[in-house]
């Protein structure tokens, strides 16, 4: 970890971050977490702290992140009264329901994608970190990109 | 300093070398979307895509166009011939029930056969390497199970995961590669050709209400039919001469196909709510996974709840998942032709109102 990379992140273009790593930061490596399947089919996330990520952002944190993943996850495929409503509901309509309505798994999974770009704003891009949403990996991992350090050069803009 | 002109865009909106692509809503700008190529048209499985990529199903559509034709043509023969004489003699719910199956069924085909089965989109090529990286490492031990196995334990049961080298991944459990298909399908059911599609997690359900209110229906029409003609000739005229005269072929074509259904689907639908109630596909109960035939100790199905219920609430009443194989979503802008996978990452420039598009 280099000393001065907060003091990099955090001056005036802390607001910029997010566009600052695209433009500028090039890929070091990608992690990627995968899925836990001791309790089932249902999606989980492994929340074993990868090694490469050791430098960047604490144990605790990643835990965290991963852990609010999962629960967003288990809400999404929890079976209850409102789930079998619904599947009740869309079998006596000959399931032309879904034509008008949102099914309540896809409700979830915008709020996670925003939980996962709050995430970035906040805690992952200042540290030269990007979480992308499963979903866009069929829900087999939780890619992590990490950036290279910045330590110097190409300060301004382009 | 910048004249920053850009607009805060969310994170997957953004490429860079290898990272994720555009989300489908798009965050780009609508006049370059006329020339962008969605990711169906670049979808690495054996499936055809229609209506913009809305509806797909499996290359070889098997005899779909025979199933739809014996229903459609078995019913309107029944509206036709076999109505109006019961509506007379017996009572005039009989095309209004027939109807609502019929539409029931009609319905429950189609969601069975344009749905994605829950297709799991192939690995990129990031993942791949990485999974490649994993196995190496753990061979270079000595006695571990064969590379290219992943065990798990689901339930305080012990579950092989294999390692697919199609779509480079190891498959999650109860996810088979179709070979038809040549696609990973989750919770895979089996390959069904009378739907020309995989069954599956997504369409499971579907399919199970299809040959469901498919006996309803063949049973249903079959009655009316034994009804009409035993009716007929009761009017002292005789069996025969009952069926001389509702036109012949008709009533023998309808009694025919409807005989030979009812069994064939009747025993269809009460295996497939024999694996409902005890959380099994086909591909299980085919292979005998969790009878024991394989292993040494007890084995039972991790997935059951056991409980009749519950099972049934979990395969038929769960949340449907999503598709993930977002084929109507956008490729990223590119500079060169597209791969074969789906994703392809380049780099895109923010800040510019237009996009260059080749």
């Amino acid at each position: 970890a280099l000393p001065h990379l907060p003091a990099l992140w955090s001056n005036t273009r802390k607001t910029h971050s997010l566009q600052d790593l695209r433009q500028q930061a090039s890929i070091a490596a990608k992690v990627f977490v995968q899925r836990d399947y001791t309790t089932g089919t249902i999606c989980q996330f492994q929340t074993k702290f990868p090694s490469e990520l050791e430098t960047r952002i604490d144990k605790q944190q990643f835990e965290e992140t991963i852990r609010t993943l999962n629960n967003l996850y288990a809400e999404a495929e929890k079976l209850g009264g409102r789930s079998y409503l619904e599947g009740c509901l869309a079998c006596v309509t000959a399931y032309t329901i879904f034509l008008c309505m949102e099914t309540h798994y896809e409700k979830v999974l915008k709020k996670i994608a925003k939980y996962i770009q709050e995430q970035n704003d906040k805690i992952y891009a200042p540290r030269g970190l990007l979480l992308t949403d499963p979903i866009e990996r069929g829900l087999r991992v939780v890619e992590i990109t990490i950036f290279e350090d910045q330590s110097n050069g190409r300060i301004e803009g382009r | 300093m910048k004249n920053c002109e850009y607009r805060q865009i969310e994170p997957q909106g953004l490429g860079t070398p290898n990272a994720a692509p555009p989300p489908p809503a798009g965050a780009n700008d609508a006049d370059t979307r006329a020339k962008r190529r969605r990711k169906w048209e670049v979808f690495p499985g054996k499936n055809r895509f229609y209506c913009d990529g809305r509806i797909m199903v499996a290359r070889q559509s098997g005899v779909l166009p025979l199933t739809l034709g014996l229903i459609v043509l078995t019913s309107c023969l029944f509206f036709v011939f076999d109505c109006p004489f019961l509506v007379e003699h017996v009572t005039s719910c009989i095309p209004a029930i027939g109807g609502a199956l019929f539409a029931f069924v009609i319905i429950s085909l189609l969601q069975t056969s344009f749905r994605d089965p829950g297709i799991l989109p192939r690995a990129t090529a990031d993942e791949a390497a990485y999974t490649e990286k994993q196995i190496d490492d753990s061979a270079s031990s000595s006695y571990r199970p064969p590379p290219r196995t992943l065990e798990v334990i689901i339930n305080q049961q012990v579950v092989k995961l294999k390692y697919c080298f199609t779509c480079k991944m190891f498959r999650p459990p109860r996810t088979s590669h179709c070979s038809l298909c040549d696609n990973c399908v989750e919770r895979f059911d089996h390959h069904c050709p009378w739907v020309g599609n995989c069954v599956g997690k997504r369409n499971y359900r579907f399919f199970y209400a299809f040959i469901v209110s498919l006996s309803f229906l063949t049973a249903f029409i079959f009655g009316c039919v034994t009804t009409h003609l035993t009716l007929r000739s009761q009017g002292g005229k005789g069996l025969i001469t009952a069926v001389q005269e509702s036109p012949p072929s008709c009533t023998a074509l309808e009694l025919i196909v409807c005989f030979f259904s009812v069994w064939s689907i009747l025993g269809l639908s009460g295996f497939h709510t024999y694996l409902v109630a005890s959380n099994l596909t086909t591909n299980e109960d085919i292979k005998g996974s969790w009878s024991g035939n394989s292993g040494v100790q007890n084995t039972v199905n991790p997935y059951s709840y056991n409980n009749i219920f519950a099972n049934c609430c979990a395969v038929l009443c769960a949340p449907l998942p999503p598709s993930l194989i977002d084929r109507r979503g956008f490729l990223p802008t590119q500079e060169s032709p597209p791969a074969a996978q789906p994703q392809v990452e380049l780099p895109v420039f923010v800040g510019k109102s237009d996009l260059t598009v080749v």
